[in-house]
């Protein structure tokens, strides 16, 4: 019985390809660490780590989508990015896809640097540039946030899963006649649905998180409305 | 105290997803295995018996492991299984996240109030 693995196996892309990447994800991690230890203070310390801890959870989740027989479970890039940033947003990811590689063998251990670039990495740079440009343009209301969730989750998705077919056009095992458009067309549509229970679940989540805790919010403390009035800004510019 | 209530609470949902409602979750393959999946047949016991996919190239994983899978090694019982390695899972997950995040954690900032100018120094002070 292996039909939970849900991130790339080994032998799916060859080593060397996921040599390089592994450098890469270490590469960007390192950086993450440096700028999320801004972030990282006393209240957002514990929020990280129960991010993560409810990233693995609902991974776990996996729900049906339009065809029968395919199923899709929550990256949860944008769900990272909007509570508690970026930098430490990715670093959560990773953390999840670590231990699930490690202790639950959920991807191959060689392939952790394929996974992580593309969840932790591309799916959270995605997310974040348009959480900071939704949010704000959108109206500061609950809607204007669950539009923003779910618009940022929705399109990480299917980044992210583009990252797999170009790393699939590096190293992938199988040749595919040199033709990914194939590849690229179903992993597009299915993530494409995927993304959109992503985007639901996120909405969900962090509009209830808004609604009992807005503090706990990064994406609403980090970016504020379009027109600072009053309030001079102090340093950090992000 | 007002934070660890919210963490508290937000673990006991985890806990809950991913010990008691993992267990109704689809147990189809998800949209990257089904896409690497295309072009196989599969017989009822999920083994590739014709065609050519890219599914075919996995291997083995490196460690395996008691948990592998989301399940318990040697316990019968599914949803026992699934949801007590969801549970190990998830606290496993806030232990080392939420342990490195807080060795990590900047400790050179009085609490923050909304008055101060520069206050961040840029020099780090590792350790300590």
């Amino acid at each position: 019985m292996e039909a939970l693995a849900m991130h790339i196996s080994n032998g799916i892309i060859n080593g060397p390809v996921a040599a390089v990447f592994a450098v890469i994800a270490l590469a960007a991690m390192a950086y993450c660490v440096m700028r999320g230890r801004q972030d990282l203070d006393d209240r957002l310390a514990p929020m990280a780590g129960l991010v993560a801890a409810f990233i693995f959870a609902v991974q776990m989740l996996n729900f049906p989508i339009f065809t029968a027989g395919v199923s899709g479970h929550l990256l949860g890039g944008a769900l990272a990015a909007m509570l508690v940033g970026p930098w430490v947003g990715a670093l959560c990811v990773a953390v999840v896809l670590v231990v699930q590689a490690l202790v639950f063998g959920d991807g191959g251990v060689a392939m952790l640097g394929l996974n992580i670039t593309n969840m932790a990495v591309i799916g959270i740079a995605v997310a974040y540039l348009l959480i900071a440009v939704l949010l704000r343009v959108l109206p500061r209301t609950p809607a204007g946030l669950a539009v923003t969730a779910f618009v940022s989750a929705l399109v990480s998705v299917v980044v992210a899963a583009m990252g797999f077919v170009l790393q699939y056009q590096l190293g992938g095992t199988t040749d595919l006649g040199g033709n990914l458009a194939g590849l690229a067309g179903t992993m597009a549509v299915s993530h494409l649905f995927i993304g959109i229970g992503e985007g639901l679940i996120t909405a969900t989540t962090v509009v209830t998180v808004a609604k009992v805790r807005p503090d706990l919010v990064y994406a609403l403390r980090a970016l504020k409305p379009a027109a600072p009035v009053t309030v001079p800004t102090v340093g950090g510019v992000r | 105290m007002r934070k660890w209530g919210f963490i508290v609470g937000g673990l006991l949902v985890a806990l809950l997803l991913a010990g008691v409602v993992s267990n109704f979750a689809s147990s189809h393959p998800d949209g990257l295995d089904s896409s690497l999946r295309e072009g196989c047949t599969f017989d009822a016991d999920d083994e590739i018996i014709g065609g050519s996919c890219p599914a075919q190239q996995e291997r083995e994983h490196e460690i395996g492991g008691p948990l592998a899978d989301y399940g318990i090694a040697g316990l019968d019982n599914d949803f026992l299984s699934t949801g007590l390695s969801g549970v190990l899972g998830v606290l496993l997950t806030f232990a080392v996240a939420g342990g490195a995040f807080w060795l990590v954690r900047r400790r050179d900032r009085a609490p923050q109030d909304a008055t101060g100018a520069e206050r961040t120094d840029p020099a780090v002070t590792s350790g300590g």
